[in-house]
């Protein structure tokens, strides 16, 4: 009797112990999940289920160097479209890309950790509050 | 016992065959009439099938492009408009795996028609055409008379387009791929969303390509 009780209490600290250790890592992956689902809705049309992009149309999200260059503007990119040129993976585009303007602060901060983490990239979390304090400098 | 396992099996294999092979037709779309007529004293019945109607419009590369340049050609139609962020990304996407299939078979075409004439003009369908990759005549991007190209998607092409402010970009159309044979009649739809569906027609117009032709 004595031992399953010191078992059962050794076993809950155990749990205890790993969930607060993995806390930031089950954010992430709460974001990563939502972000998939969201990435499906509102960006794979255009920019592909493996974020390859559409030849000189849509620019692939394989360029982390350019993710990682404008990672303060991207919360700006989904929330207001972009229109005029970029330069990514050393090739101009052109084309308009619409504005996400249904998406909540949330959706985009998990849609951005998804593409951020995704397709050989990996930033790390993009996380609401950084998304909230982007958005308030948008140009 | 063994026999009827081997028979059984036999025939399996036979059945397979048969639905894979060759011998497998396409259906034929659209309405159809029967037409009688009195040849040497016996009543004959023919079938006149729908065709699509003749039409000339304008290509990207600003050359006068109609039925007339797809006369005795398979092509596959759709409608999109260059500055649509709905489906049209991703319809592209999937007809860029036809036109690399069929780029170099002359006797097999490409056309998408704009639904948006008064924006893509042939200078800004030649631009997203180059930005596409495509090159060359065996995919046509058409700038038509909108009436006329919404008559014909709807009545012929069978596929349903309209203008409407409130639907991403202005515009509301389905996503088909239409196929249609060298006597201009509709041998199947595809969605064109759908990279599954769109590689079961890249092997209809094998099929297609493979029937024999008609007796007028």
């Amino acid at each position: 009797m004595k031992i399953t009780l010191i078992c059962s209490i050794c076993a809950l600290l155990m749990i205890l112990i790993v969930s607060c250790e993995s806390n930031d890592a089950l954010e992430f992956d709460r974001y990563y999940a939502e972000g998939n689902v969201i990435y499906q809705s509102h960006c794979q049309n255009c920019h592909g289920a493996h974020g390859e992009g559409l030849n000189g149309l849509i620019p692939p999200l394989t360029d982390s160097v350019f993710l990682k260059n404008n990672r303060d503007q991207l919360a700006c990119l989904v929330h207001n479209g972009l229109h005029g040129k970029i330069t990514v993976t050393k090739k101009d585009f052109t084309e308009k890309m619409p504005a996400a303007a249904d998406l909540a602060n949330i959706e985009i901060a998990q849609a951005l950790t998804y593409v951020t983490n995704s397709f050989g990239n990996k930033m790390g979390i993009v996380n609401v509050e950084e998304v909230n304090g982007d958005l308030v400098k948008c140009l | 016992m063994n026999r009827i396992v081997y028979v059984f099996l036999g025939a399996t294999c036979l059945c397979a065959c048969k639905f894979n092979g060759s011998n497998k037709t396409l259906p034929i779309y659209g309405n159809r009439e029967p037409v009688t007529k009195t040849v040497n004293g016996q009543t004959l019945t023919d079938t006149i099938y729908a065709t699509i109607p003749a039409f000339k419009f304008v290509n990207q590369y600003g050359d006068s492009t109609g039925s007339q340049n797809l006369a005795g050609k398979i092509y596959v139609a759709d409608f999109f408009f260059t500055s649509c962020p709905s489906i049209c990304p991703i319809m592209q996407r999937n007809m860029l795996a036809v036109y690399n299939a069929f780029k170099d078979t002359a006797d097999v075409k490409i056309v998408s028609f704009t639904i948006d004439p008064k924006y893509d003009t042939p200078p800004v369908l030649k631009n997203y055409a180059e930005k596409l990759g495509v090159t060359g005549n065996s995919w046509w991007f058409l700038q038509g008379n909108r009436d006329t190209v919404y008559r014909i998607a709807e009545k012929n092409y069978l596929v349903a387009v309209s203008k409407d402010s409130s639907a991403a970009g202005g515009y509301v159309h389905q996503g088909y791929f239409v196929l249609v044979d060298k006597q201009k009649r509709v041998r199947g739809s595809y969605d064109g969303t759908d990279p599954k569906q769109v590689a079961q027609l890249i092997d209809d117009i094998k099929t297609l390509k493979a029937e024999p032709a008609m007796a007028k």
